[in-house]
């Protein structure tokens, strides 16, 4: 076990400077430049130019710049290209924001597409799980931001649900309940879209896992001993339909960060992926970067607890 | 003579039952993928009338359904409206009426949705055509030469890792950055998607190509004296298709979505190209006032997607003998208990016994 949880945790340190040294090749390679950003501008001269590239050290070899930028995190100098801004402080600051965005969609997803997924397995060919099936398709077929503008227009006149921002303004002297309240009303339509993609995912998943479940012989056994029906839904089948998607858990937390691009976009949220949009823009390479770090730390992390959950969860299964 | 017949028949039986045709059995009684196949049939010849209609280079090229002509006296028009007199002989649209509207600029909203139908459709397959070189070179190298080391590391060890840094990335993230770096161009879009959507193709052609090396055949391929191009090439990729079609066939969804994404966030492909996605990410600016510029090509790509998916879905079901077996045999059980012996005790079923 120990072995097991030194090597792996090496390896996934391994993996990620190769992601961190793949990041910034492909940022560094790549012919934008940050003193590109605005190249219709008359007064940028050559000289200007110059300057740039000196002062941010893009004329150094692309290792040197690697190792920089690498000694700059750890230590906590990084410096935006564009503001000049601690990249740490920065990204902390808006990571926060998005941390609730993160937190209530990956909770919708995980508490509706169960259900869902159960119950259109259990009655398989149903109304029900022809229509959810259908909507499951729809919701990922459709781009993201054309179903966010049609969920704006129908959650506004509807229910009166705000699309701009995290808070209302001016609610800086109420009550800490009533702000709560109020973050809480915010974030419902963002949350919502960010969940809605992963829970039409999953959902199907859910209702695959439970079908080859149901099938397998130690559920017609416990149906032949006479077992009651939600125990042998809930306590045979279901709990061996759960151990796939501890691993799922892990993979889908990448794909939080980059829906959040789009969402937090649309929502003017100022979370880390309207910041990584704003970064790219900019072509401020450290805040590309670091997100692009933290995000891969963020799923190394998660699908490291994937795999100590899975082996907690399947005794079949042996870290060594 | 009586036989031949019924030899006729069992022959033509024999032949009917070859995997792709058993598979095309199935594929045909799941309404919903042929749903889909009729929808890409037509999105098809759309893509093929506008790509023949619309190009300028094309010698088929109908002037009146030129998608770059202005028409600023009938701009925002709605749907089915005819042209109004202002507009000259020479720059009527088809059939004089604007079948889907006119844009901001007057410019024909069918003529643009028909020159963007093959854009969009060539950067879906393009896209997955390069994601689907990568991910199955990868994926047979790394399943076929698994032991064989370079520089003290396996080729498998080095190859996936590589997989796994990849799986690493926030992938829109990823696209966006190196779409916003390199400069506009199409195929840069096509070839940064391809290359960041591999991943899955190569996990499992790895898988399977490990599993199949040890087979029987592929022993006698190699005692034949075939070279391990060959046996790979010839003999354990042709195993390896029928995943590799699904993903394919889902890949080609993902990657127009992907697309129309970028299109959002001004990193699409740029005018004077149309597609699907940058005319809708045009169009959201006037959803209010001219909500055809953002429902047509809206519902367009969902339609189209949605064949994609769901023709992929039938397709998996139909070249997979396990979950057809699964299909047949898995819900009756649970059905039966259901229907017959609910022996459910009051404590177990308390709250809907005492609803009723």
């Amino acid at each position: 076990m120990i072995n097991w949880l030194v090597r792996n945790s090496f390896q996934r340190l391994v993996l990620l400077v190769i992601v961190s040294i793949m990041a910034h090749a492909v940022v560094h390679l790549a012919p934008g430049e940050p003193s590109e950003v605005d190249p219709t501008n008359p007064r940028m001269k050559a000289e200007d130019v110059a300057r740039i590239r000196a002062a941010f050290h893009l004329d150094d070899p692309i290792h040197l710049q690697y190792v920089r930028w690498l000694r700059d995190l750890a230590s906590g100098d990084l410096k935006s290209f564009k503001d000049g801004q601690p990249v740490v402080e920065k990204i902390g600051q808006r990571f926060w924001n998005s941390l609730p965005l993160f937190l209530v969609a990956t909770l919708l997803i995980w508490t509706l597409s169960f259900p869902t997924g159960i119950h259109a397995a259990l009655r398989r060919g149903s109304v029900f799980d022809r229509s959810a099936t259908l909507t499951a398709y729809a919701l990922i077929s459709i781009p993201g931001f054309c179903l966010a503008y049609l969920f704006i227009m129908f959650m506004v006149n509807v229910v009166g649900a705000p699309v701009i921002g995290m808070r209302t303004f001016g609610t800086e002297q109420a009550s800490t309940m009533l702000q709560f309240m109020d973050r809480l009303w915010h974030l419902t339509l963002p949350a919502l879209m960010l969940a809605l993609g992963g829970i039409a995912v999953l959902s199907r998943y859910v209702r695959a896992q439970m079908l080859e479940v149901v099938g397998q012989d130690y559920v017609r056994t416990a149906i032949a001993k006479g077992l009651d029906r939600d125990r042998v839904i809930y306590g045979h089948a279901l709990r061996n339909a759960l151990l796939p998607f501890i691993t799922m858990f892990g993979l889908m937390l990448p794909g939080l960060v980059g829906g959040s691009v789009i969402f937090e976009q649309i929502f003017a949220w100022p979370g880390i992926g309207r910041l990584g949009y704003e970064a790219i823009l900019a072509r401020d390479f450290p805040v590309i970067l670091t997100i692009n770090f933290i995000a891969a730390v963020v799923t190394l992390a998660g699908t490291f607890i994937s795999d100590l959950l899975y082996a907690w969860a399947d005794p079949r299964i042996r870290l060594q | 003579m009586s036989d031949m017949p019924s030899a006729n028949a069992e022959l033509s039986a024999a032949t009917s039952s070859s995997p792709a045709r058993l598979a095309w059995a199935r594929l045909q009684r799941d309404r919903l993928a042929m749903a889909g196949i009729a929808v890409l049939a037509l999105l098809g010849l759309a893509a093929l009338f506008g790509w023949l209609a619309t190009s300028a280079s094309s010698p088929w090229a109908v002037a009146s359904l030129d998608p770059a002509t202005v028409r600023l006296t009938d701009k925002l028009a709605a749907p089915m409206s005819a042209a109004s007199a202002l507009v000259s002989e020479s720059e009527r649209p088809f059939l004089g009426v604007y079948l889907m509207g006119t844009d901001e600029l007057g410019r024909d909203v069918f003529a643009r949705m028909l020159q963007g139908a093959p854009v969009s459709l060539l950067i879906g397959f393009v896209a997955v055509g390069i994601a689907l070189v990568v991910g199955v070179l990868v994926g047979a190298l790394a399943g076929y030469f698994a032991e064989r080391t370079v520089l003290g590391l396996s080729i498998d060890t080095v190859l996936m890792r590589l997989t796994d840094a990849m799986l690493c990335f926030p992938t829109f993230f990823l696209i966006l950055t190196v779409v916003a770096l390199l400069p506009a161009s199409i195929y840069n879009i096509m070839v940064v998607i391809g290359l960041t959507s591999w991943m899955s193709t190569a996990r499992f052609v790895r898988a399977e190509v490990l599993s199949l090396r040890n087979r029987d055949f592929v022993a006698a391929a190699r005692a034949l004296g075939l070279g391990p191009a060959r046996i790979i090439w010839a003999h354990v990729l042709p195993n390896t298709m029928s995943p590799v079609l699904v993903t394919a066939t889902i890949g080609v969804a993902t990657a127009i979505l992907t697309e129309s994404a970028l299109s959002f966030l001004g990193f699409g492909v740029q005018p004077p190209d149309a597609t699907w996605g940058n005319i809708l990410a045009d169009g959201k600016v006037f959803i209010f006032d001219a909500p055809w510029l953002f429902f047509i090509p809206g519902f367009a790509i969902l339609a189209v997607v949605l064949a994609f998916n769901l023709v992929g879905e039938g397709l998996r079901e139909a070249l997979d003998p396990r979950l057809r077996h699964l299909r047949e045999a898995a819900p009756a059980a649970i059905r039966t208990v259901r229907a017959s012996g609910r022996k459910r005790t009051a404590m177990a079923d308390g709250s809907s016994t005492a609803g009723q």
